[in-house]
């Protein structure tokens, strides 16, 4: 088959306006969710069901659920738009959001599950000080939630109201009402299976419309070929990738940045021991590459059959060409299906990120510096529901703030942060026997400050947010920088001040990684 | 064997595992890094086209480099689920039979 006459580009869309069938099938999905919570919430009495489900999860269910945590819509929407809009540029972040999972099965899942409890600051602090690592590692975890919520806020309240009509702050306050349903009442139990039912729901829709796109267009390669025929460079390397140093800066964020990410790591505590946990990252990592790959037809086919031009006239972030393509090749109800489903998407993410601050503070930071872990279990399910109540506000609060902001770059802070503060001194932890209190502060500080400080001054919140004329630090992403930093720091002032307490607690914390709590 | 022995072991069988974790770690940031580097590097040679325009050298490898990450997991998998596995379990049924 030969590349297909473009199809003209829609002059209008029913994009914005209330669309009957997204309204209908999210409500579907949220009545179907607050069911499943009603059943969760009986069987949610204790703090380890309420964080963890109890460990009963098994590889499949929590491999569909990790993959439900990771893909927002920041993935869907974005990657696709990026595809359709830069071509090939699109697949090198496809790329690296992938490849950080692979790491998570080899080097974190088995021993995180065996040595933890609800979060990775158990990891990091199992053999040092208590309360200094788990401020610390809280402030890393809690810093990385924030500016992901965020994200995920405005995210939420600007395409809902692109997709639903609703105003932009009934679009905030109804994502944060509903995940706050889920996360109090349902804890793990309801947010799992809202993340399984939003990674079908998501991985479904995009296979459908991808094989929308193929059934118009013939085999992927008639498709590349379309897309070179309408935009010459579109198989080629365009200008994302043209500073190496930037590349690698990139990859080593998204690839050890996902190693980092606290509400996936809580994940592996919700299945029963750590051969469950490492089959359900296969699980995961495959479900996630699938989607990926799909997401690349998606974003060429937009391209081709809807145009750059219709895609960056509706946003000019390119973030509607799924929805565009949906609404072309299967009209306003395929559109509202899509767009339910990103909502749902939203919804899922938020969830997981607020149950995983809710354990830094009700674990972490309550439990173990407050009360030194001397705590009646009941007292602490207690704060974790408080705890889950005030990050429900502050993520509302936070998303009404941010409206109109251009708030991209917090995904890539959450992602730095998380790579250069949390990922450094949990390996560290696991690995080296020489590892102390000290080090594991100094590392996750000066990671999590390092990433923060040299974001505010690149190009992207320097000049583009700031105004400046020219940036201080000309690097968009710190990875290069901060990771190893945040090793080296690490690695110096442990040598420094040695703690010879933690080194001999080393040989039964690796007992404990390999055989689990006994 | 001895408790000492049988501590041993599972050190040796622990170490073992972190070998294959950080081999395979290397094999996938091999992949990753030169998907990168040749992109950054070698744009020429990324945007080069081939099947008649139908594809580029770039998306070739990117595509591998996806498919590589759940293979690579599964090697792991295979490997912990037979070998490791069975290893740990004789290790940790004397250790709790003593």
């Amino acid at each position: 088959m030969t590349a297909p006459d473009p199809a003209p580009a829609p002059a209008a869309t029913a994009l914005g306006d209330t669309n009957v069938t997204a309204i209908a099938c999210f409500l579907v999905f949220v009545s179907i969710t607050l069911v499943i919570t009603y059943w969760a919430a009986r069987r949610t009495r204790t703090t380890a069901a309420f964080f963890t489900a109890g460990g009963s999860i098994t590889a499949g269910q929590n491999g569909l659920a990790l993959a439900g945590d990771y893909m927002s819509a920041a993935s869907f929407l974005g990657i696709a738009g990026l595809v359709a809009t830069s071509g090939f540029d699109g697949l090198i972040y496809s790329v690296g959001w992938l490849v950080g999972w692979p790491v998570i099965t080899f080097l974190i899942a088995e021993p995180l599950r065996n040595l933890g409890k609800y979060t990775f600051t158990d990891v990091v602090a199992y053999r040092l000080r208590q309360r200094p690592v788990r401020v610390a590692a809280a402030s890393g975890t809690l810093a990385v939630v924030s500016f992901y919520l965020i994200a995920q806020m405005v995210g939420a309240g600007n395409l809902i109201h692109l997709m639903f009509g609703l105003s932009y702050r009934a679009a905030v306050i109804t994502v944060g009402g509903v995940m706050l349903l889920y996360v109090l009442f349902g804890g793990m139990i309801a947010t799992t299976w809202v993340q399984i039912i939003k990674a079908v729901m998501l991985l479904a829709g995009a296979i459908v419309l991808a094989l929308l796109v193929l059934r118009e267009v013939g085999d992927p390669l008639d498709l590349f070929e379309a897309a070179r025929t309408k935009y010459p460079a579109a198989l080629s390397p365009g200008k994302l990738v043209s500073n190496p140093l930037e590349a690698v800066s990139l990859g080593l964020a998204l690839m050890f940045g996902t190693a980092g990410l606290p509400h996936i790591l809580m994940r592996f505590y919700t299945v029963p021991d750590a051969a469950t946990a490492r089959r359900s990252v296969f699980y995961a990592t495959s479900v996630i590459g699938l989607f990926y790959l799909v997401t690349f037809i998606l974003g060429f086919g937009a391209s081709v059959i809807v145009g750059r031009e219709a895609i960056l006239a509706v946003d000019k972030g390119g973030n509607m060409a799924a929805p565009l393509l949906a609404e072309a090749l299967g009209g306003t109800v395929f559109l509202g299906v899509i767009a339910a489903v990103a909502f749902a998407t939203i919804l899922a993410v938020v969830a997981g990120l607020t149950l995983s601050g809710a354990a830094a503070l009700s674990h972490d930071l309550w439990g173990h510096v407050i009360k030194r872990g001397e705590f009646r279990e009941a007292d602490q399910l207690r704060v974790a529901r408080y705890a889950t109540v005030g990050l429900a506000v502050v993520a509302i609060v936070l998303g009404i703030a941010f409206e109109g902001q251009n708030v991209a770059f917090m995904v890539g802070l959450a992602f730095a942060i998380a790579a250069s503060a949390n990922f450094p001194a949990l390996l560290l932890s696991m690995t080296w026997r020489g590892f102390t209190t000290a080090g594991a502060v100094a590392s996750m500080v000066v990671g999590m400050v390092s990433a923060l400080t040299l974001i505010t001054l690149s190009p992207t919140v320097w000049v583009e947010l700031l105004g400046n004329a020219e940036a201080i630090v000309p690097l968009k992403n710190p990875g290069i920088i901060t990771v190893p930093l945040a090793f080296v720091v690490g690695i110096v002032v442990s040598l420094t001040w040695p703690e010879p307490e933690a080194q001999a607690k080393f040989d039964e914390a690796q007992e404990r990684m390999s055989l689990g709590p006994r | 064997m001895t408790p000492t022995d049988d501590r041993e072991a599972l050190r040796r069988l622990a170490a073992r595992r972190w070998r294959v974790a950080v081999g395979l770690t290397a094999v996938m940031m091999a992949a990753y890094f030169g998907f990168i580097l040749m992109v950054a590097f070698a744009q020429p040679t990324a945007g080069r086209l081939l099947a008649g325009g139908r594809l580029s050298v770039g998306i070739v490898v990117g595509a591998c480099v996806i498919v590589l990450a759940p293979v690579l997991t599964a090697i792991y998998v295979r490997w912990a689920n037979r070998r490791y596995d069975a290893e740990l379990a004789e290790l940790r049924g004397r250790m709790n039979a003593r």
